[in-house]
């Protein structure tokens, strides 16, 4: 069923009765040509991609609980392409482009919204720093607009632009930066691999990984034994579990970053607001809650859920920079699970095993990448040669050293992104 | 989250600082790159459950902790002074 306005008006007014679910409850084959492990926005996006642009039909999506119940349902839904170093700065700047067609791309409204990203910085040396950034940018061809105080104030009035500990020097503005509404991201790249054939298996958790002869032959699961020469891991936080079941030890850390949410209020935060130093971000949903975050709380965890102080940190910086929310209620905290990687950026490669793939290694910045990630994956699926927009994302540069994307400068192992 | 360090007694979260897996206590014993320092440095088991960590104890006593904790659950169940073999 192709969705359009006319529909929704007379499917309205008929008291929104005869829509159909958005996607099959497919059962699972006994084989098929690809297997991608996780039903979440790359798992979806890859699916989705692979069938369209490669023509691969048997496909199936296997995911342990339902489509969009991982962190594509639990992030705080940015997407921005802002990123300094060659390797990040291609595949960010190829996945917003994606965004940008995505809602005609899926015939899906994903409520994309282009409002604008603003980094501050606090000092005459981060104002260096973003500077540099800025030009990266735009040497790779997308937006970004260095902002002084003056500059800020005019489209943020609201911030304390004077506190003692971090007074605001400037910042960094991508107005093609914004948000998108999570589940909408899932379910639309859910709807659009389905209506290619697209196989998406829900409450089937895959317990095993067959190889023979240093190849791969299929998967076992909660739902039996599944054949496919291709299988692609795309599991975020749970990679190790997963990849272990094939022999491997990932260069992976499991962390989790907290987010928060406020009762809903007047559109008062128009843009997504990022105030690094004092560890805090946020944005205002359609819905109207204020979102935001911070830091992770830095012990490895998949309780989906985070501790007091870092919770605690995260609200003093956002009251310092914006006094405004202080007044705000908050609704509800949780946790995603991260699969964080030494460097601090993302893995998309072949596994050391013949015909299994990797995609991992996301950190905090997953649900952006999901287009630019999902054309990626697939490609590399389908052709076993990588996209060029994410050639770098190699697994051997931890082993080598060679090709590290370190982009806060902070250093290549873990606990330090 | 608290943890009940040998030397202080129960503290709370804030007074210390997670650095990674225990493995991290055990340096390889090669001088120059190896794949031992690769396995060292960025391969990790990552378990979901039970874990051996490093804990620094900045705002106590200082010490390098060892805590034995569940990744899945936050349940701590021992707290051992790394210099004393703890890792």
């Amino acid at each position: 069923m192709r969705y359009n306005a006319l529909q929704i008006l007379r499917k309205g007014l008929a008291g929104n009765r005869g829509w159909r679910p958005a996607w099959r409850k497919a059962e699972p084959q006994a084989a098929y040509d690809v297997v991608i492990v996780g039903g979440g926005g790359h798992g979806l996006s890859t699916a989705y991609y692979l069938a369209k642009r490669h023509g691969v039909r048997r496909v199936a999506v296997l995911e342990k609980g339902w489509i969009g119940s991982g962190n594509v349902g639990r992030n705080t839904t940015i997407v921005r392409a802002n990123y300094g170093l060659p390797g990040n700065s291609e595949f960010y700047s190829h996945s917003l482009k994606l965004w940008e067609g995505l809602e005609r791309d899926l015939n899906y409204n994903v409520m994309h919204s282009q409002r604008g990203l603003i980094n501050l910085f606090h000092s005459d040396g981060q104002r260096d720093a973003y500077a540099r950034r800025g030009n990266a940018i735009r040497n790779q061809g997308d937006d970004a607009i260095l902002l002084d105080a003056e500059g800020v104030r005019k489209i943020l009035p609201y911030l304390d632009f004077e506190q003692t500990r971090f007074p605001i020097y400037g910042g960094l503005y991508q107005p093609r930066g914004g948000t998108a509404r999570h589940d909408a991201v899932a379910w639309g790249y859910a709807r659009g691999a389905d209506r290619l054939g697209v196989d998406l298996i829900e409450n089937c958790e895959v317990t095993g990984i067959e190889t023979e002869g240093g190849r791969v032959t299929g998967v076992q699961t909660s739902r039996g034994r599944i054949a496919a020469g291709t299988v692609g891991l795309a599991v975020a936080g749970r990679s190790s579990q997963v990849a272990a079941l094939a022999g491997l030890r990932l260069p992976i850390e499991s962390h989790v970053l907290q987010a928060f949410v406020t009762e809903g209020l007047k559109p008062v935060i128009d843009h997504v607001v990022t105030y690094g130093m004092g560890h805090f971000y946020i944005s205002q949903s359609d819905k109207g809650g204020l979102v935001f975050g911070g830091d992770l709380d830095f012990y490895p965890s998949y309780a989906a859920r985070g501790n007091l102080p870092m919770a605690e940190h995260v609200i003093e910086a956002g009251v310092t920079l914006m006094p405004m929310i202080g007044k705000a209620r908050m609704l509800r905290s949780w946790g995603g699970i991260m699969d964080m990687s030494p460097d601090g950026s993302p893995i998309i490669d072949r596994a050391p095993v013949d015909g299994l793939y990797l995609n991992t290694g996301w950190c905090y910045g997953g649900f952006k990448a999901v287009p630019g990630s999902g054309d990626c994956f697939a490609r590399l699926l389908a052709t076993g040669e990588p996209h060029p927009a994410a050639a770098r994302f190699r697994l051997d540069r931890f082993e080598t050293g060679h090709g590290l994307m370190d982009e806060e400068g902070t250093g290549a192992q873990h606990n330090l992104h | 989250m608290r943890l009940d360090c040998p030397l202080c007694g129960p503290r709370d979260l804030r007074e210390f600082t997670p650095r990674g897996a225990a493995v991290l206590a055990r340096r390889p014993e090669d001088e120059t790159w190896s794949e031992a320092w690769h396995d060292h440095l960025h391969l990790r088991d990552n378990p979901a459950g039970r874990s051996d960590e490093l804990w620094y104890h900045g705002a106590g006593c200082t010490a390098w902790l060892v805590v034995e904790r569940d990744t899945a659950t936050h349940e701590v169940f021992s707290v051992r002074l790394a210099a004393e073999g703890g890792a």
